[in-house]
């Protein structure tokens, strides 16, 4: 059974239609929004909790929880914010991109609705720098709605004030962590904070914040109108819901489609890309939620559901379901070393581990591409990615020694062929 | 981490840039930047600040534009900064050119999904045509950089020209793209795949067809 259209949330996922207000609101957005505002903060984050929304950035925690551990009311006079994580770096993820240029009114609204039941203030919306054209689309429609009145003073006639501000990125991706954003928002470095304080107590200027994805945000409107049961009946249990999944790499028509969420990754690819380059038989490995998570090799995920629960299973994870998919053309320690370096590269530099080990474990991959290496490397490698895991204030650490485990993990006879192969060349060189 | 510095602080330098001022149309950009934060945090502005600021360079060198140090204090003293907290913002962010560069920056993406879609032979394409990395070309148009994934994951490989995306290159079409821009033409941004819109799958969509014909109001069917 396939996802039918009409309970696609993203109508004008492709941009084949315009995006600006008036078409928007022929296709359902804006639609008596201060209806929804009716229902009442407590109300709103109850059907959230009950749809089982769990954050699309990547993390999957409950959204509707995240915003009930906001302050209810301001003891102090401290406004609270809602930022909304648009600054998509993730290699392979490329969804946020399509909800900002071509449906950024179901952003602006969801902006809206989660400020209102969190009791926000205002929304930041913090877009990644490198998306200039997606920038100047979305703060059109920002415009475009506070001269409509849906946004700024009496938000929707609901007697709600309530600002929604972008702000771009300048090209870091250490910026899609949240206290690193929260940071970069101040007119800083992007350097992550330690927690605690958690954000929900102390995040923008010193006030309660809430950070969110854009589609976590963008798919706020729908599930309220629909009802949180409608949005929990795709998916399965504790993975509801729609999602938007990219797929990049060696499959015939790559591209970004709204799909029940767990879809077995065969039908995935079968009934949208047009299947895998060269055949099934042709598939080599696929890293199915962002250069972060460790790849899985084909026989584990033909069948494999995606969802967050099902590719944890596989000792991966979803992420923001960016799938990139391998055949067997593939240089598999190339791909890997080459998401070691984008780690190296995007490493703050704050933490030692992080800052070095980056540099170091790429140094290693890179030499390993060529056989260019001792047996025992192996076994250390992933000594130093144990060491680099969990030693960082951030995730960061993880996501770039995860990719070499699972590369370890699932390639260890290719890694010790290519040491053998060079060790031999090498030695009939000398004869 | 990306080891980047300022260019050399020079007399010319201080020759050319020293009374650096936004002009009336970028200062009316910067009071607006400004405006989106609250009283007292004026400094949040200073990521939109500098990029105007690089903008502005660009068009007064006819380049994407960069920040000599001057600039760099410019924005410093506007928003009553040490100038270290904006260096340091300026050289942490990759965006922000710390070095002359090209009328055209050509940022190819070299990540891994563009690598798995051809990247390798859109860096070869640039190189054969005289480019090299970080530098600016003879002939002032060019400068190549090799960039970290730029989130156009399903329509690669790709490349940022400045403020445009050129998608699904080949290196064909990549040739017919830089030979356009050389000429002074505006090629066609976004995918270069001929019949394909955007991150559809290419030959049509396998969802929402009507949406490609009308506006499509899916209400009627809830």
């Amino acid at each position: 059974m396939s996802l039918a259209d009409k309970d696609r949330i993203f109508t004008n996922l492709y941009g084949f239609q315009d995006w600006g207000l008036k078409a928007a609101q022929a296709r359902g957005d804006w639609d008596d929004t201060k209806a929804l505002l009716a229902k009442g903060q407590d109300s709103i984050i109850d059907d959230m909790k009950a749809s089982g929304l769990r954050g699309r950035g990547g993390a999957g925690f409950p959204t509707g929880m995240k915003w009930s551990f906001m302050p209810k009311e301001s003891k102090d006079g401290r406004p609270s914010f809602l930022v909304i994580n648009a600054d998509e770096s993730e290699p392979g993820s490329c969804k946020d991109r399509e909800i900002m240029r071509h449906d950024p009114h179901k952003l602006i609204e969801g902006a809206l609705v989660a400020g209102f039941a969190m009791r926000a203030r205002a929304a930041y919306i913090y877009i990644r720098g490198e998306y200039i054209r997606e920038a100047e689309t979305l703060q059109k429609a920002i415009d475009e709605a506070y001269d409509a009145g849906f946004i700024g003073k009496n938000a929707c006639g609901s007697g709600y004030d309530y600002d929604v501000f972008l702000h771009r990125g300048a090209g870091a991706y250490i910026c899609g962590e949240e206290t690193a954003l929260i940071e970069s928002l101040e007119g800083k470095k992007g350097q992550p904070r330690l927690k605690p304080p958690f954000p929900a107590g102390a995040g923008l200027y010193g006030c309660p914040t809430t950070v969110n994805n854009v589609e976590s945000i963008a798919v706020v409107p729908t599930i309220l109108r629909r009802g949180p049961s409608w949005f929990a009946s795709f998916g399965r249990e504790k993975n509801d819901g729609t999602k938007l999944f990219q797929i990049s790499g060696h499959v015939e028509k790559p591209c970004v489609v709204e799909e029940e969420m767990s879809i077995p990754f065969r039908e995935l690819i079968e009934r949208h890309c047009g299947g895998v380059r060269g055949g099934w038989d042709n598939l080599l490995a696929v890293i199915p939620g962002g250069s972060s998570v460790p790849l899985v090799p084909a026989e584990q995920i033909m069948d494999a559901p995606m969802d967050f629960d099902g590719l944890k299973e596989l000792g991966s994870g979803l992420g923001t379901a960016a799938v990139i998919v391998m055949d067997k053309s593939t240089d598999i320690v190339r791909a890997i070393s080459r998401i070691s370096y984008f780690y190296k590269h995007e490493s703050c530099g704050q933490c030692t581990p992080c800052r070095e080990g980056t540099g170091w474990m790429w140094r290693v991959m890179k030499r390993l591409e060529t056989g260019d290496a001792d047996i025992d490397e192996i076994d250390m490698l992933q000594t130093v990615t144990k060491q680099v895991e969990g030693h960082t204030i951030c995730a960061l650490g993880d996501a770039a020694a995860w990719p070499i485990q699972g590369l370890i993990r699932h390639f260890r006879p290719e890694l010790e062929r290519r040491i053998a192969e060079r060790g031999e060349a090498m030695a009939e060189a000398a004869e | 981490m990306a080891n980047r510095q300022p260019a050399p602080d020079t007399p010319e330098l201080r020759e050319r840039w020293g009374n650096f001022a936004f002009n009336a149309d970028y200062e009316a950009k910067a009071q607006k930047a400004l405006a989106r934060y609250p009283e007292g945090r004026k400094k949040s502005a200073v990521m939109p600040l500098l990029d105007l600021a690089q903008r502005q360079v660009g068009e007064e060198t006819d380049t994407q534009g960069w920040l000599p140090l001057p600039v760099i204090e410019y924005v410093a003293n506007y928003l009553d900064m040490p100038v270290i907290r904006v260096l340091e913002v300026a050289t942490f962010y990759f965006m922000y050119n710390m070095t002359p560069v090209g009328k055209y920056h050509v940022q190819v993406c070299g990540t891994t999904p563009c690598m798995l879609r051809g990247s390798d032979d859109i860096i070869a394409a640039c190189k054969k045509r005289g480019m090299k990395k970080g530098e600016v070309s003879e002939d002032g148009l060019w400068t190549l950089t090799e960039v970290e994934c730029m989130g156009n994951c399903a329509t690669a490989p790709m490349v940022q020209i400045n403020d445009d995306n050129y998608e699904d290159l080949t290196p064909e079409r990549l040739d017919a793209v830089l030979d356009a821009l050389a000429k002074g033409e505006q090629p066609k941004t976004g995918t270069q795949e001929p019949g394909r819109h955007t991150s559809e799958p290419s030959g049509g969509p396998t969802t929402l067809k009507e949406m490609v014909s009308e506006n499509h109001d899916y209400r009627g069917e809830w």
